[in-house]
């Protein structure tokens, strides 16, 4: 595989750091940001500069104001007050087509591209220009100078994440910007993939681009970036340079604090198996699933058993027929304390105590336009009794709610706030609150981290690691391989819809798992490990 | 330079209070229309909201109107939170009035209780027949319930005009396509002496209070409300997607067909080919200006009905055209979508100014 072959050691991302000139003349500079919205204050007279040539990070936990102040410089929203000045000129960028003449590109963290047109169509369709044999020629061009590889040809949904992230990044390159802004361009990526990456923002900052950065995953900035903004409540609260910094002492400016540290897991003697998966094939419904193939696992009572990959590979369609969304074709697949439940709906699984929660918060795991309340009913009324002579009681789903919002510290104005007016952490928060609080015995929960800032992530993961060592079995969907490492007692992966044997995390590293997320094979003596702590359990 | 800004969290009493704004300013803007027609306005006020409301016979004639809008509307109103759009309320109406009709021609001169309970219980039938069209078509086939169930109402239609021209005539009616005159036992009992109002209006007040505890307090209300604005999440929660699509029609006909039989066996008091002027589709709009909220929808039918009255009453009265119930029509339904954005958003004055 081409992700898999650039790896060259363990320490693949700080080896790569610091290819590129710092840049000296400042490129853009933005100079007392203020913007509000009803009730906050998303940018406070914010301050950034970005020199040519620089690859400069923008840091700050959800909600402190990054996405406000780069939709500000793409021209997607007007500042109530401040400048921007760009190549030493003062500019009012009034729309993003405005921004792409100035020179500004961007590549936004949920891509919009067409699933069934080509790469070609899906470039011309984002450019406005006509798919002709020009732009062909040109594609080819941008992806041989760059080292971006792209079939101009090839559907776009037959396509992994990665080259579909190469898609966007060649159109912004087409329009030959100064100023590249990536928006979380990692969180979709295999450790290989990001490597991949980082070498080509490298080069593009050689040859003279800027390029501004955000993401909260402090280890890439430390090695990526020359220079590091940094927001906390709308505020910029410091500019420094990421190499002198620790990871620690990046996320205290990030967060205002020390990070509570985690619980660390002992080590886990596993109990009697709790949940099993035995042979489950299930074909795709349409272009856009992933079949899953001959799927097999054991969760025992008590351990956390982690699943990585990258999205897209199964785990939507893996989930759904655990939570019993999607039914099994026999009801032998899925077992729950060796019951069969394959053919269950997602109701009567519920019941016997097998909880979920999916990856997609608002419209999946919770109802936008409802109360917190009706959000706790919507789950517990299974397993609670939070409805008297039939009818629903909001007294007890209230009482439920608030026992939540203060168990898991989510920040919300009261339990009759609408869930859509929560922040993506809190809303976590509130939905893993509520599964845990239901007391599953066992409990499928899938990117429980995705988007949330490091505070949450903390007490999500404490929550998991408590109810764990309560007894119940907990089965981890993660791209995060860090959270997989940390908390996870066997790791495997899901490539293509199939899974991969499980290892001890103890005994892997990150790069092993990336190998084991793109596919590949570990070699025998480690599988034959894996192979035995299977055994234990069946 | 004025703007809409979204308001952080839109008022849950002006949501409630919108209604009789929009209802409040109609009237307003409707005594200048009058004054600018030269109509003297005092009058005009009387005509059209005063007289047709004034004697107890009116009152009477609002309730027989009103009934079926609410009856349908509250039904509807359960379907639309669902997103099951059943658009063909008049056709499910239409059937119940034809299988309630069939029952109390079978059971002509029977004099026992159970005839009207009879024949309610066959229009609801009828009615949950023919929503059954489109919910075995949309829960098999995925097939667009829209235009399913608003074919079948020219199918009912149809099947009203060839019943009463034929195997449903009166066969002493000298060949007029009717049925028989309902004899004492089939038709509704009056709940006010001088009046036409009849004990279907008692049940659509009956369905409001149904209605409301449904879709708040049960288990099947929730569902139905969560499955309308997020499908997923219901399909997490471990509804069954397929069952609610055929709750929400089963609602929809048996209570169009119920509302239907209580046409025929009510004011009516036989089959005619025309049974019901455009109830089914008026309800649809009733539901919404109702909010989809049953007690809303108690609103919306009392001032639907009321324009209804009204344009009548200021036609002969004032020799205004009865184009008048039209336009009051469209200004409450502006006036409310209004008063709507404006809980929704706030207006903000805002200086132009450079961003530079």
């Amino acid at each position: 595989m081409s992700q898999a072959s650039n790896l060259t050691n363990p320490s693949a991302l700080s080896s790569l750091a610091n290819g590129s000139a710092t840049g000296s003349a400042p490129l853009v500079v933005m100079r007392n940001i203020t913007k509000a919205y009803p009730g906050v204050l998303a940018n406070d007279a914010v301050n950034l500069t970005i020199g040519e040539g620089s690859i400069h990070a923008l840091l700050g936990e959800n909600g402190a104001g990054k996405s406000t102040l780069v939709k500000v410089l793409y021209g997607l929203l007007k500042p109530d007050a401040g400048s921007i000045s760009w190549c030493g000129e003062q500019v009012s960028i009034a729309s993003p087509a405005m921004a792409r003449k100035l020179g500004i590109a961007m590549v936004f963290q949920h891509f919009s591209l067409f699933d069934s047109l080509s790469v070609l169509e899906n470039i011309a369709l984002g450019m406005g220009v006509k798919a002709n044999d020009k732009l062909r020629s040109r594609i080819a061009d941008v992806s041989a100078r760059y080292g971006l590889p792209l079939d101009p040809d090839r559907s776009v949904y037959t396509l992994s994440v990665g080259v579909r992230q190469r898609i966007e990044i060649v159109r912004c390159l087409l329009q030959e910007p100064k100023l590249l802004i990536m928006d979380e361009p990692t969180s979709v990526l295999t450790p290989q993939e990001v490597a991949d990456l980082f070498e080509t923002l490298r080069q593009l900052a050689k040859s003279g681009m800027a390029i501004l950065y955000i993401s909260h995953k402090l280890e890439e900035i430390r090695v990526l970036c020359q220079g590091a903004t940094i927001l906390r409540g709308g505020r910029k609260v410091s500019e420094v340079v990421p190499e002198e910094q620790s990871v620690a002492s990046l996320a205290a400016l990030m967060m205002g604090g020390e990070i509570p540290a985690a619980l660390r897991r002992s080590a886990i003697v596993a109990g009697a198996p709790l949940f099993a998966i035995k042979e489950l094939n299930l074909p795709a419904k349409d272009a856009n699933e992933v079949s899953l193939h001959n799927i097999n696992l054991v969760v025992g009572k008590g351990e956390i058993v982690g699943i990585a990959g990258v999205a897209g590979n199964g785990q939507d369609e893996l989930l759904a027929t655990i939570s019993g969304e999607r039914l099994a074709t026999d009801e032998a697949h899925i077992q729950f304390n060796e019951t069969p439940v394959g053919r269950q709906s997602a109701g009567a699984r519920r019941r016997l105590g097998l909880c979920s929660v999916p990856e997609e918060r608002l419209g999946h795991a919770a109802v936008p336009n409802l109360s917190l309340i009706d959000n706790v009913f919507l789950t517990a009324h299974h397993r609670k009794p939070l409805r008297r002579l039939g009818l629903i009681s909001h007294a007890r789903s209230k009482a439920l709610a608030n026992d939540i919002i203060k168990q898991f510290n989510v920040q919300c104005h009261g339990a009759s706030a609408l869930a859509s007016s929560l922040s993506g952490g809190n809303l976590q928060k509130f939905i893993v609150g509520r599964e845990i609080l239901q007391s599953p015995r066992v409990l499928v929960i899938s990117q429980p981290t995705w988007g949330v800032d490091a505070g949450a992530a903390a007490t999500i993961h404490r929550a998991l690691a408590t109810l764990a060592a309560n007894g119940a079995a907990v089965l981890l969907i993660s791209q995060d391989l860090d959270e997989l490492m940390q908390y996870c007692d066997r790791i495997g992966a899901l490539c293509a819809g199939r899974l991969s044997a499980f290892y001890p995390s103890s005994q892997l590293t990150a790069q092993q798992v990336g190998l084991l997320m793109a596919g590949e094979k570990l070699d025998a003596m480690q599988a034959e490990q894996g192979a035995a702590d299977e055994g234990e359990h069946s | 330079m004025i703007r809409l800004q979204k308001r952080a969290a839109p008022s849950a009493l002006m949501g409630y209070l919108a209604p009789v704004i929009a209802l409040f300013i109609t009237v307003l803007a409707g005594l200048v229309l009058f004054a600018l027609l030269g109509v003297p306005v005092l009058d005009a006020f009387h005509a059209f909201f005063i007289a047709p409301i004034s004697t107890l016979y009116g009152l009477g004639e609002l309730g027989v109107k009103a009934a079926p809008l609410i009856m349908i509307g509250v039904a509807l109103s359960i379907g639309f939170r669902a997103q099951v759009w059943n658009i063909g309320a008049e056709g499910q109406l239409i059937l119940g009035a034809i299988a309630g009709s069939a029952v109390a021609l079978a059971l002509y001169e029977v004099d026992a209780w159970y005839v009207l309970p009879a024949m309610m219980f066959a229009s609801i039938l009828g009615g949950m027949s023919w929503a059954a069209v489109p919910a075995l078509l949309r829960t098999r086939f995925n097939v667009n319930e829209i235009l399913t169930s608003l074919m079948l109402t020219y199918v009912a239609v149809l099947l009203l005009s060839f019943l009463v021209a034929g195997p449903m005539r009166d066969p002493d009616g000298f060949n007029f396509p009717e049925s028989r005159l309902f004899h004492d036992a089939a038709t509704l009992p009056r709940l006010w002496g001088g009046t036409r109002l009849h004990a279907g209006a008692l049940v659509a007040l009956g369905l409001v209070v149904v209605g409301w505890v449904f879709l708040t307090r049960t288990l099947l209300g929730f569902a139905l409300r969560v499955n309308g604005t997020a499908p997923r999440a219901a399909g997490y929660a471990g509804f069954n997607q397929g069952r609610l699509v055929w709750l929400a029609l089963m609602i929809g006909g048996a209570t169009a067909g119920l509302a239907g039989l209580f046409e025929v066996a009510g004011p009516i008091g036989q089959l005619l080919p025309s049974i019901s002027p455009g109830y089914g589709f008026t309800a649809i709009i009733v539901a919404f200006l109702g909010r989809l909220h049953p007690v809303g929808v108690l609103f919306a039918g009392l001032v639907m009905a009321l324009s209804y009255l009204g344009g009548e009453s200021a036609q002969i009265t004032l020799n205004l055209p009865l184009a008048i119930t039209g336009v009051f029509q469209g200004m409450l339904l502006f006036f409310l979508l209004a008063t709507d954005v404006l809980i929704n958003y706030s207006i903000v004055r805002k200086q132009p100014r450079p961003v530079s």
